[in-house]
């Protein structure tokens, strides 16, 4: 398996605007992982444990840090590498039609967006937005939305997905169906994910691998392969097994 | 769907209500001043009724309309120069923090010197014609422009900064696709503030010295105690003020409508 993914001894401590000279908040230390080709991994702890910082260092929005990253045997500091990048909030235009906010990434790379939107048709079928192409973002459902601006995060011509929390934001109900439907694509494309979550029962649901975190400073206490087939289904989440992954993640969460 | 288009119409029903009330109250009030006046009977000099203003409306309607051009031109002229000037100034400075942090207090300056004081002086430097005019108008309508357009600008929504910066979006493209167009609504609100001022710009320059224009005519309507048509004059000058406002309200709607790609 290729590694596309590599991080090496990353630390990063936070300075706020008045401490410049003091020591400093440590938002991660000592983080080492590596993510491989067409792998599903989640990063999962609790809120303020670093892990949308950690996201966002590899998107190279942050060149604030020791130790490394490398993306493809590259690092984000000193060269833009292309990664498909999704928040919580949808960031959707408000004066755009659905279509054009999803094309907006082909739009800034000056790609051709009429061959563009040609072959978007099956993608927009498969991501349940057919016949909503015009609609502004505000006439969509919050689901519907999240689909959209996933499909814009698909077609930031990435070769990787870093996900932060894309269903942080929906009721549970949506939220389950975001996971199913996320999980059938998925397993059809098998595009290479880094999705970012404080939920356990989706990190293990979704994920391939799931590496959990601790905070203050944010490091990674542990990870556990989750040896489920795919496709998955509803029932894993009710076995046995799903319980005992459950319970060594929590163990691994609340030992501190 | 249907739900939300039938509390529409509930709306749009009671706006028209709403609508009718001020013409209400405004109807209301021409008739009781009416009757004040002759019942009381106050001179015209004094206070002329409103059939007496609309009298003098009609008997000098040819020379109150050539004043109001005049007049008009010189608000358009003047406010035309103001939002070409606010709109590259609110962009110069919702984009650059240093031209923002050096001029903004200087606008601010400018704003505080009252413009009753530079009529006069604008007058002895550039006489009686078009351009003190116009720039007084400039003076007191660029501000608003520049502020709102500018404050408006300053509204940041981080995460989307961050993503359109991974999608490799330079930082005047995310400024284009989405600071400018998210500040419209701003931009307009600080035009409308503009446009009424751009009449009142116009008559108190004429005020010092005019040739033509509402202002002068204004003048000569009060030193010669027609107060009727010192009335009227007012009354024109309301009007085209509202007319503005409403012609900025209509391209606003238009502009807003047309922002959907």
């Amino acid at each position: 398996m290729n590694k596309i993914i590599e991080i090496t001894q990353l630390n990063k401590v936070y300075y706020g605007p008045e401490d410049r000279e003091r020591e400093g908040l440590g938002v991660l230390s000592d983080i080492n992982m590596r993510v491989d080709d067409n792998e599903f991994v989640s990063l999962l702890g609790p809120s303020g444990c670093g892990k949308s910082t950690l996201l966002k260092l590899i998107a190279g929005l942050d060149n604030d840090y020791e130790g490394s990253i490398s993306l493809r045997g590259k690092n984000p500091k000193n060269t833009r590498i292309p990664v498909c990048y999704m928040l919580q909030k949808d960031c959707l235009i408000p004066w755009r039609t659905m279509i054009s906010n999803i094309l907006l990434p082909i739009e800034i790379r000056k790609g051709n967006i009429k061959t563009a939107k040609e072959n978007l048709k099956s993608l927009i079928a498969e991501f349940g937005l057919a016949g909503f192409e015009n609609y502004r973002p505000s006439q969509l459902s919050g689901g519907m939305r999240q689909r959209a601006a996933l499909l814009r995060t698909y077609l930031m011509d990435g070769e990787i997905m870093l996900l932060d929390e894309p269903f942080g934001a929906l009721d549970e109900i949506t939220r389950m169906q975001m996971q199913d439907w996320l999980i059938s694509v998925w397993e059809k494309h098998r595009k290479t994910v880094l999705f970012v979550t404080h939920d356990i029962d989706e990190a293990i649901y979704l994920s391939d691998r799931v590496i959990a975190m601790s905070n203050i400073p944010g490091t990674i206490v542990g990870e556990i392969c989750i040896d489920f087939k795919r496709p998955r289904t509803r029932d894993m989440l009710l076995c046995t097994q799903f319980n005992e992954y459950k319970r060594s993640l929590m163990g691994l969460l609340t030992n501190d | 769907m249907k739900k939300s288009k039938s509390t529409e119409k509930k709306n749009k029903s009671n706006d028209v209500g709403l609508k009718g009330l001020p013409f209400l109250l405004g109807g209301l009030f021409i008739i009781l001043w009416q009757l004040a006046v002759d019942i009381l009977k106050i001179q015209p000099y004094i206070l002329p009724g409103p059939v007496d203003v609309m009298k003098a409306l009609y008997k000098e309607r040819i020379l109150l309309l050539s004043h109001t051009i005049v007049t008009l031109s010189e608000a358009l002229i003047g406010f035309g120069i103001a939002v070409v000037l606010g709109v590259v100034l609110g962009i110069l400075m919702g984009y650059y923090n240093i031209i923002r942090r050096m001029f903004y207090p200087l606008f601010v300056i400018s704003q505080t010197i009252p413009l009753i004081v530079l009529t006069p002086l604008f007058a002895i430097w550039f006489g009686f014609g078009l351009l003190p005019k116009v720039l007084i108008i400039i003076l007191g309508c660029f501000f608003p422009i520049t502020v709102a357009f500018t404050q408006s600008l300053l509204k940041t929504d981080e995460d989307m900064d961050e993503l359109l910066s991974v999608m490799g979006a330079s930082r005047w493209k995310s400024f284009l696709l989405v600071r400018i167009p998210q500040a419209l609504p701003g931009l307009f609100a600080g035009l409308r503030i503009a446009v009424t001022y751009s009449i009142m710009g116009a008559v108190i320059s004429e005020w010092v010295g005019a040739q033509k224009g509402l202002g002068i005519y204004m003048t000569r309507a009060m030193t010669s105690f027609k107060t009727a048509v010192l009335f009227a004059d007012v009354l024109i000058i309301v009007l085209l003020s509202m007319g503005l406002y409403k012609l900025v309200e209509i391209i606003e709607r238009k502009i807003t409508k047309n922002i959907i790609y």
